[in-house]
């Protein structure tokens, strides 16, 4: 009884106070949102009453939520190919010994340390201003007029910024990742008579997979995240047709006061982002060990 | 090239390097370049061109925007809102890693699997019932709740990564400072702590970006003008003055600014912080 007791004050001691704010702030509204999802609460009144699956339902039939939650799919399926891409090839100059490696590195990590309401407004900016200014004197018809101004071109210029602020980060990762490949690995390949490129293929790529499994997990698990860029830059305008699936499940509740729907909508976000991201780690880990 | 040495054929090709990296870097600092000329800027000039330099360098134009969107005061409220929900997450996660990698109970490998099952919840699923409970508790529109909720949604990552360092450590060291009557709190603020120094260091770089750049959470919990954070000022600001660019420009240089300062120094931590964060 005593030791128990004793147990429990050192648990109280060390671990009370992060335990009570985590399950306060995380896990409670996570099982009282599940909850929720089987209600018509409003938002305004106190009452509300239990309506089963008839969110769900309703969610199914939603066209609005149905083109949003697929640009997502296609938003993030851009914006990780492109954005590991671009780091991987950055990363891959910026370890090969040319001049002022470290203030390029700095240049291409910088938009991660702001942010994404900021970059938003810039590239708002840019895509509404300065781009169509460049493309009427200079002539450039993609650029003379606005990008936000279109859907197709306003979904690419949200892919670009995206693009634009994220490969630096990763790039970090793969550089972690190819300054730790031993050198002595390299030098064998290369004496075996190994050319650049089956340098790269046979050797660099095999050895990056753990790089390749962190850095697809981060860009997908954001990409379905976003909302402060999406806000600040395109508004998910014009006329909605930008608005991602996280802008909308905001708009929905809150706007809209639909905070049953609303959050019947986010618990299948998390249940899609919670199997796309175990399915990448489970492939990659697997790739990690056949390579 | 053939009859080129090895040696010159390398040298062309990593000048060829350079200039495909000089190239892609002045595509990224292109739109920074774009908002600094036209934060001195008359509204008037950027629309005519906006990629000149100014005719003049207006200051005014930073005067006028700190006051309209209540610089100071927002800058104040973020980097106390920073520095107290980072506090409270170094001291109270080291502990809760140090018991749950120390003490082998099953409550403690209990609610460690909930934290780390818990990190794959994306924030959307838990905003809305957050705001209707905290609301029906009238906590909203204080500091004081947002720092707490900082310290709850920033609990289950903190501890996983001190748990991982800390079970690297030696148990000696503790054990021969308990054999010599010292209690297991003191043992940890003495012994375990300083050695953790890395971590927190870590720790510290990623949540101070994470919580100073934050919109979501404080755009739903902070409602009146004079709680608002940076990100918050700035978006209103942005919002009511889109059309006078000049100032627009300059309210966004004006929350760019300290950042980038602050970031040349401490470099070296924050790219050692980024990668030892996501390599967990």
């Amino acid at each position: 009884m005593n030791r128990c007791f004793s147990k429990f004050k050192v648990f109280t001691l060390f671990a009370g106070i992060s335990t009570v704010a985590f399950l306060t702030v995380v896990i409670l509204p996570f099982i009282y949102g599940i909850y929720l999802t089987f209600t018509n609460w409003d938002g305004i009144h106190s009452r509300y009453e239990f309506i089963g699956f008839l969110n769900y339902l309703k969610l199914v039939k939603d066209q609005v939520f149905k083109s949003s939650f697929l640009l997502t799919l296609k938003y993030a399926f851009f914006t990780v190919i492109f954005t590991n891409l671009i780091a991987f090839f950055l990363a891959y100059l910026l370890t090969s010994g040319i001049r002022g490696q470290n203030i390029f590195r700095t240049i291409f990590f910088t938009p991660n340390l702001i942010g994404g309401i900021i970059l938003g407004f810039i590239w708002q900016f840019i895509f509404h201003n300065a781009l169509p200014y460049l493309g009427q004197q200079l002539r450039i018809g993609i650029f003379s007029e606005s990008w936000l101004a279109t859907p197709e071109k306003a979904f690419w210029a949200l892919v670009i910024v995206t693009v634009w602020q994220y490969s630096g980060y990763m790039m970090m990762i793969y550089i972690a990742g190819l300054v730790g490949i031993p050198q002595d690995l390299i030098e064998s390949a290369t004496i075996d008579g190994a050319g650049k490129f089956t340098l790269l293929t046979k050797v660099i790529l095999p050895l990056m997979v753990p790089s390749f499994t962190v850095c697809l997990f981060l860009s997908l698990q954001r990409s379905f995240m976003v909302y402060d860029l999406n806000l600040a830059l395109t508004k998910g305008g014009p006329f909605k047709s930008t608005e991602l699936v996280a802008m909308h499940i905001y708009n929905e509740a809150f706007l809209s006061q639909n905070y049953g729907i609303g959050q019947a909508k986010a618990f299948i976000l998390f249940i899609t982002v919670a199997i796309i991201t175990l399915v990448q780690v489970y492939l990659s880990k697997k790739a990690e060990v056949e390579l | 090239m053939r009859g080129l040495s090895p040696d010159i054929k390398s040298r062309i090709l990593n000048v060829f390097k350079f200039l495909v990296v000089l190239f892609i870097a002045s595509l990224y600092i292109f739109p920074f370049a774009i908002v600094v000329i036209n934060s001195f800027k008359k509204t008037g000039e950027v629309i005519l061109n906006p990629l000149t330099l100014p005719k003049e360098f207006r200051i005014s134009n930073y005067q006028e925007a700190a006051q309209r969107m209540r610089y100071f005061r927002s800058f104040f409220n973020t980097f106390v809102i920073t520095l107290f929900s980072i506090s409270a997450i170094v001291i109270f996660s080291s502990m809760t890693a140090y018991i749950f990698a120390r003490k082998k109970w099953p409550i403690n490998k209990i609610f460690f699997g909930i934290m780390v099952a818990s990190m794959i919840i994306p924030f959307q699923a838990i905003m809305i019932p957050l705001v209707k409970i905290y609301g029906s508790m009238n906590m909203l529109n204080n500091m004081w709740t947002l720092i707490y909720m900082y310290l709850g949604f920033g609990t289950a990552f903190a501890v996983f990564l001190y748990h991982g360092f800390i079970k690297s450590i030696p148990f000696e060291l503790e054990e021969a400072a308990l054999v010599d009557g010292a209690s297991i709190f003191q043992t940890f603020w003495r012994i375990v702590f300083p050695l953790l120094k890395p971590v927190t260091i870590t720790l510290i770089i990623l949540d101070a970006l994470w919580i100073w750049n934050d919109f979501l959470l404080p755009s739903l919990i902070l409602i009146s003008a004079e709680k608002r954070t940076l990100q918050l000022s700035t978006f209103y600001f942005y919002g009511t003055f889109t059309s006078n660019y000049g100032l627009a420009m300059a309210a966004l240089m004006l929350t760019i600014f300290p950042i980038i300062v602050v970031s040349l120094f401490m470099q070296k931590y924050i790219i050692a912080g980024i990668i030892k964060g996501a390599i967990k």
